[in-house]
């Protein structure tokens, strides 16, 4: 039998990723997800979403395909924009941001992956597609 | 005031500072703008009571990046209480707790910054 699946189209406007949270939220409830593990999807995909609507420049919608699965959850974030190479982003450290003049923003990446158990990039000059995976442990 | 700052109030010289909402970067604007003005009269010791605050994003946290920056510069500090566990996992990641402290109480907070 397919597994179920919920699909977002998002606009860019500011905190548009809210309605992102809180639809993970309910699909969390539903696969009855601990309180840490629907916060770490919620805040990887606030990273996902502000990294879609401010770098990608895409000028339409952003879409998350929530895929609910038997032993985990896959949230894929897709935008039309520009793209980016991973290979050009440095991992930040606070070490090197405080006292010194480099930017203090640039950690949704580093938060993304620190949260889920795996996560996949796709880019290329038509878009970019994230993908993350939460294992469930019940 | 911003509707993200539900109050202010002082307490053994320390500002404490309470948000509601998400702290994105107007929440955390609202924060610095505080802290930077209070800073102006010579106060340095700043808490920022976030149980109202159930979600962040990374935009919002680096303000508070720039605020303990700033407060360095004036031997200050800065801590927070009441965080949401999401919101603790998220300053550890950032490193946030290297250079400030996160407490479970109001008491702990004001006691121990």
């Amino acid at each position: 039998m397919k597994q179920p699946s919920v699909e977002l189209k998002l606009p860019i406007i500011p905190n548009m990723e809210l309605i992102a949270t809180q639809t993970a939220e309910v699909i969390a409830r539903h696969m009855h997800l601990t309180e840490d593990q629907a916060g770490e999807i919620s805040m990887a995909l606030i990273e996902a979403c502000i990294n879609a609507f401010e770098h990608s420049k895409a000028e339409n919608n952003v879409f998350i395909h929530f895929l609910i699965e038997e032993d985990s959850l896959v949230v894929k974030v897709i935008d039309q924009g520009i793209g980016f190479d991973k290979t050009k982003v440095e991992i930040p450290k606070i070490e090197n941001k405080i006292g010194k003049d480099e930017r203090k923003r640039g950690w949704g990446l580093q938060l993304i992956q620190e949260l889920m158990d795996s996560v996949e990039f796709e880019s290329n000059s038509e878009g970019t597609t994230v993908t993350m995976k939460k294992n469930i442990t019940k | 005031m911003s509707d993200f700052i539900k109050s202010t109030k002082e307490s053994n010289q320390i500002v404490i500072i309470e948000t509601d909402g998400y702290l994105n970067n107007e929440g955390g604007e609202a924060i610095s703008a505080i802290c930077y003005d209070k800073m102006k009269s010579g106060q340095n010791k700043f808490l920022i009571n976030m149980a109202a605050t159930k979600v962040v994003n990374s935009i919002g946290v680096s303000i508070l990046i720039e605020i303990i920056e700033k407060l360095q510069e004036v031997d200050g500090k800065i801590g927070y209480f009441n965080l949401a566990p999401i919101v603790s996992k998220t300053f550890n990641i950032m490193g946030l707790t290297k250079y400030s402290t996160v407490f479970a109480t109001e008491d702990e907070a004001v006691s121990g910054l």
